[in-house]
């Protein structure tokens, strides 16, 4: 419980940094986590050097989902459109700096999940891409 | 003569409660049935008495720890499955009742989306009305054609006449990987390579062979298995489809409620991602989590070392039974089949072979073995079958044989 709800986490789900919508953008993606009804929406804009110069967020749910979307985002900037394809679940985790049951873990990939089929440029986003 | 490197028939036997138990004072069981459905052993048990002790609770949603441990034991039981058959993904791993619910699930969903008056479907004779009649009641609504692998008269597939067949463009070849009578082993990779060249997609009925030998999905390459846990010393009520992935992505859901879904309205839905997509309501998870206490057993004992022995015990079988005047035993010589042996004895009905059978505790099947095709071809009603699995024993194979001559005896025949 006390690891599960550390400060960082609690903090970027009430104080997110990358809330928002970014309009124009050059990559957008959202969707469900079934299981509980999350939902995330990104945006990135991407610059001349194909290196994500801004990202934000919109979506609602637990405290997990939104602040991995936040911290997720963050560590985004400035990398580029390859880099994000091979961020894997472990990333995600080490984030957070927790460990999750399957239930949960769910809710901690649904950004990744987003995010990569976002790049990648797919019309639905599954689990393989949060393996 | 039952142990080999490292396999002791009888220390198996030490881990089955019910072949401890006597039919009746005195009579001990002589199980020849395992075809029909395998027993099981302690750790089976065990494992899903405890799950009900200890993690009971729905899985998928519910952030509790209850619910924590058995979404992880119901997905390790899928992740344990899907290396079990060397499944290139856990997610082509779908749950289903059993391997019947598995080839309706098939024909009621892809059939559907991809068959159209006049297609064909291309079976074989010695199908199981599981992976006959789905297909009929589809062929009704659909308006199919349906063409039949024939079987030789010593229980093969006439491979020639499965050639001839695929010149007429077959949209799906659905086969048993081995015979549930006749214990032929089918040449699925052959079979599969031929249908994969004439267009065809494969569906392999694997109740028979994933239980008794290693099948490896990336070397055979079906585009759909099925299979039950409880021929293979796991519980009822938990089956398995593996598909292609791309055809299982394609293919509209089965059934619709909970858990297949993405989202909901009230007037529609978006279906779930695969395996989800096809697992609505509350799943078997207790009998998930045996099922892959089942399949640790299998892995543990060797499927190459239960197969040597099944076919021990299956050549010593044929031999005593071919040696009874008046038997008449089915299928292949013991080389080429699994641990089956169906058989008649002149004179006697199957059914009359069995009651006497169980007289001393030998359970055997009589009947057409939900085969009735096969049984008309080879011109008979019934026939007894008794078949074997890695806790059988050759001293079991003298009972059978010795209470046979008890019936022939009974019956002056």
């Amino acid at each position: 419980m006390d690891d599960l709800y550390r400060e960082l986490i609690i903090d970027r789900y009430k104080n997110p940094l990358y809330r928002g919508v970014l309009d124009p953008h050059d990559i957008s993606f959202e969707d469900d986590n079934p299981l509980c009804g999350d939902h995330i929406h990104i945006d990135l804009r991407i610059d001349e050097n194909g290196l994500v110069k801004e990202a934000a967020f919109e979506g609602g749910g637990c405290a997990i989902s939104q602040a991995s979307a936040d911290l997720l985002l963050e560590s985004i900037i400035g990398k580029s459109v390859e880099d994000i394809k091979i961020l894997t679940k472990t990333d995600v985790l080490d984030l957070l700096g927790i460990e999750l049951g399957p239930v949960r873990l769910k809710c901690a990939l649904l950004s990744l999940k987003v995010l990569k089929a976002g790049v990648y440029g797919l019309g639905e986003a599954d689990d393989d891409l949060v393996e | 003569m039952d142990s080999f490197n490292g396999f002791d028939v009888n220390k198996i036997r030490a881990d089955f409660p019910i072949l401890q138990r006597e039919v009746r004072p005195g009579v001990r069981l002589v199980y020849l049935d395992s075809t029909a459905t395998s027993q099981k052993p302690l750790e089976v048990i065990q494992v899903m008495d405890q799950f009900y002790r200890q993690s009971n609770a729905n899985i998928h949603r519910g952030i509790h720890t209850l619910a924590e441990e058995s979404t992880a034991l119901y997905e390790a039981a899928r992740d344990r499955i899907a290396k079990f058959i060397n499944a290139p993904s856990a997610r082509q791993i779908i749950f289903t009742r059993n391997a019947t619910e598995a080839i309706n699930l098939v024909a009621y969903t892809w059939g559907r989306a991809n068959l159209s008056e006049g297609d064909l479907v291309i079976l074989t004779e010695m199908e199981h009305h599981s992976n006959l009649v789905p297909w009929h009641m589809l062929a009704s609504e659909r308006s199919l054609r349906l063409e039949f692998i024939s079987v030789t008269p010593d229980g093969y597939l006439d491979l020639d006449s499965y050639r001839g067949l695929l010149e007429l463009k077959p949209s799906l070849v659905s086969f048993t990987h081995m015979s549930n009578v006749l214990g032929t082993i089918n040449p699925a990779q052959e079979i599969i390579q031929l249908a994969h060249q004439a267009g065809a997609v494969t569906l392999v009925d694997g109740a028979q062979s994933v239980p008794h030998f290693h099948v490896d999905v990336q070397e055979i390459q079906p585009d759909f298995l099925a299979f039950s846990a409880h021929k293979m010393l796991g519980p009822t009520g938990i089956g398995v489809l593996y598909g292609r992935k791309d055809l299982l992505e394609k293919m509209p859901p089965f059934l619709g409620g909970g858990d297949m879904i993405k989202r909901v309205h009230l007037r529609s839905f978006a279906p779930n991602e695969i395996p989800f997509k096809f697992e609505a309501g509350t799943p078997a998870i207790a009998e998930a989590v045996g099922f892959k206490a089942a399949v640790d057993y299998l892995t543990g004992v060797g499927l190459n070392n239960i197969s040597q022995h099944e076919h021990h015990v299956v050549e010593y079988a044929m031999d005593r039974l071919e040696e009874i005047p008046g038997v008449k035993v089915f299928g292949p010589p013991a080389g080429d089949r699994g641990g089956v042996v169906a058989f008649t004895l002149q004179g006697v009905h199957p059914h009359d072979i069995s009651q006497i059978l169980d007289s001393d505790g030998i359970a055997i099947r009589a009947g057409h073995h939900c085969a009735m095709p096969l049984h008309e071809k080879f011109n008979i009603p019934a026939t007894a079958r008794a078949s074997f699995y890695l806790y059988n024993t050759t001293a079991e194979v003298d009972q059978l044989a010795d209470s046979i001559y008890k019936v022939k005896k009974l019956f002056g025949s």
